[in-house]
């Protein structure tokens, strides 16, 4: 689409068991900062099925706005049914910046959409802002050991998708005035080609919330195999932490993917990461670098991670974590 | 059962040294190798093909020398292969590269099942491939840990933030695919020596009939870099060398007390 008439800042509100997820909440703190710069208006876009009660949330969260599409057909999310919603939504208003949670459907249904709008799309971006001079959105995201900044200059809306943890969740305010708009966009049924036919919850009985997690214990190459693992769960259990650990980990099977921090895993954002045996690839520390306190235990003293770390320990780490759980333990048993 | 997957050359990132005097990367003497990804979407293909029938054709766009990628995965067992090279295609970014591959594709063929990588390990963006399937008006299922056939659908475990999708998506149908549970296949050496004498189309923007030229490249691209950085560095700290674990555990405990971060 083209660029003229369009205005207001748009965030596409995820939901995920009736519950609006964080980044999105995160996306409407940032929305702000932007519609607030170019001087428009803030909109959170709700689409999904008994979803009235969350407009008030978009508010309390910053937005003017919240357009609500409500249907049987959004009951799950459907890249045919979402993507046909968003256009419309999209073509009907003409809104200048769309934000998207870099979650799996986020990122699922936002390229889609933006090849549809035959638009600009910017993936994981770490930082956005507006440029006072041209009033075009910058967008910043890692590539390869640089960072680079985008514009997407003639085309609209302006488009990016965002990981959690990048922005902060803003504060609620339940006082906030707003509108709520329902918007009445059918799908048909023929029209939505997938279905979802089993959801399968996480087998291993535990959840794991590394991006929520304020400590985190991960392990690299240098573990040297699936079970030594178990003694960073020991020191990430006397901390209240989680496991986290490096791709080369995850490739060599030696713990899920749904632990892998990085660029192609999770970006964490924990008071402490303490990484073992991880030599700190730039892939890595694009998954852990704003972690308020970053500890490094690593043989090789050349290791990159000692680059980024607060604190480093050359040495082997299996004779320094067992002796960290064991202080931790005294200090925590008093 | 006609499928086609659609791989990408990328720079082996094990092989990418690290200058620790400039704090970057040395991408210069890196291999070149199929995105890992891609990789587990033709084991996926070839083992569909083995169980169904049919015909796995690879296609990829890059420069003259993404024949070495096209020449593995006949290894691995590709019925076919196919190069679309073009300066008009180079440096666009995911709506333009997704326009140049729609366009290849359709000149490559008919297809029931597209599989792509969820992402290729250079650019890490995850667009192409579903730009493709809008492109093509076909659906499409993203971070695939496996697929199944049945009738005139595929059965689709994808892989979600917080537990596991079975989809149930129509045919024909382009599906991203994530890590699977088994690495894939090893090229054959038989066919490794038969890859080094296939002839193998190369599709340039001339041989696309009705493409837009505009559309392509740098020129098509919505997207435009405007600035390349160095990430701000995060200064080294405290770095205990030749001590005792003891003695550094020490320091570490101290260490975290005074900042209050335990």
């Amino acid at each position: 689409m083209g660029r003229e008439n369009s205005k207001n800042v748009w965030v596409f509100i995820e939901v995920y068991d009736n519950k609006i997820r964080n980044v999105s909440l995160e996306l409407l703190g940032q929305g702000r900062v932007i519609a607030d710069q170019l001087g428009e208006k803030l909109v959170g876009v709700v689409i999904g099925d008994n979803i009235a009660g969350l407009a008030n949330e978009v508010i309390a969260y910053g937005a003017e706005t919240a357009i609500v599409v409500s249907g049987n057909e959004y009951k799950d999310y459907s890249t045919d049914g979402f993507a046909n919603a968003l256009t419309a939504l999209v073509k009907k208003y003409a809104p200048s910046v769309l934000l998207i949670g870099a979650t799996r459907n986020g990122k699922d249904l936002a390229p889609r959409v933006a090849g549809r709008l035959e638009t600009g799309l910017i993936a994981d971006c770490t930082d956005i802002e507006v440029n006072s001079e041209d009033r075009l959105v910058e967008w910043t995201k890692p590539a390869g050991n640089m960072m680079s900044t985008s514009i997407c200059p003639d085309s609209s809306p302006q488009m990016g998708t965002v990981r959690s943890n990048v922005f902060k969740k803003p504060a609620p305010d339940y006082n906030r005035a707003g509108e709520i708009v329902a918007e009445d966009i059918g799908t048909k049924a023929d029209d939505i080609r997938t279905k979802i036919v089993e959801i399968i919850k996480t087998v291993q009985g535990e959840t794991v919330n590394l991006e929520e997690a304020e400590i985190i214990v991960s392990g690299g190459r240098g573990m040297k195999g699936p079970e030594n693992f178990a003694i960073l769960k020991e020191l990430a259990d006397i901390l209240g932490g989680s496991v986290g650990a490096s791709r080369a980990a995850v490739d060599a099977d030696w713990m899920p993917y749904a632990h892998q921090v990085g660029q192609t895993g999770k970006t964490v954002k924990p008071k402490i990461y303490l990484a073992c045996g991880i030599s700190g690839a730039i892939q890595h520390l694009a998954g852990m670098s704003s972690s308020d306190l970053i500890i490094a235990i690593n043989k090789d003293p050349e290791a990159p991670i000692f680059n980024v770390a607060d604190f480093g320990i050359v040495g082997d780490l299996f004779e320094v974590v067992p002796l960290l759980t064991k202080e931790f333990r005294r200090i925590k048993n008093g | 059962m006609n499928i086609l997957v659609c791989v990408k050359q990328v720079p082996d990132p094990v092989e990418i040294k690290f200058n620790s005097e400039t704090a970057s990367l040395i991408r210069a003497c890196a291999a070149n190798i199929v995105n890992p990804f891609d990789k587990y979407a033709l084991e996926l293909a070839l083992q569909l093909k083995e169980k169904h029938g049919g015909e796995v054709t690879v296609l990829t766009m890059g420069p003259p020398q993404a024949v070495d990628a096209l020449k593995e995965c006949y290894a691995m067992g590709a019925d076919k292969i196919v190069l679309a090279s073009d300066s008009l295609f180079e440096g666009g970014d995911t709506l333009a590269t997704s326009y140049a591959l729609f366009c290849a594709i359709k000149k490559t063929g008919e297809f029931d099942l597209i599989l792509y990588g969820k992402q290729a390990i250079d650019g890490n963006t995850a667009q192409v491939g579903p730009q493709v399937a809008e492109r093509l008006g076909v659906a499409q299922a993203t971070c695939a840990t496996g697929i199944e056939l049945a009738d005139d659908k595929v059965l689709v475990a994808r892989e979600q933030d917080d537990c596991q999708e079975i989809i149930e998506v129509k045919m024909p149908a382009l599906v991203t695919v994530a890590k699977l549970a088994v690495e894939p296949r090893n090229p054959n050496i038989r066919r490794k020596i038969a890859a080094n004498k296939i002839e193998m189309p190369v599709i340039s923007a001339a041989d696309l009939e009705g493409i837009d030229a505009a559309r392509l490249g740098l020129t098509g691209s919505a997207v435009k870099v405007k600035k390349m950085f160095a990430p701000p560095v995060r200064g080294a700290g405290i770095k205990i060398e030749n001590e005792t674990a003891d003695n550094a555990v020490k320091a570490l405990v101290d260490y975290l007390s005074n900042a209050k971060a335990i």
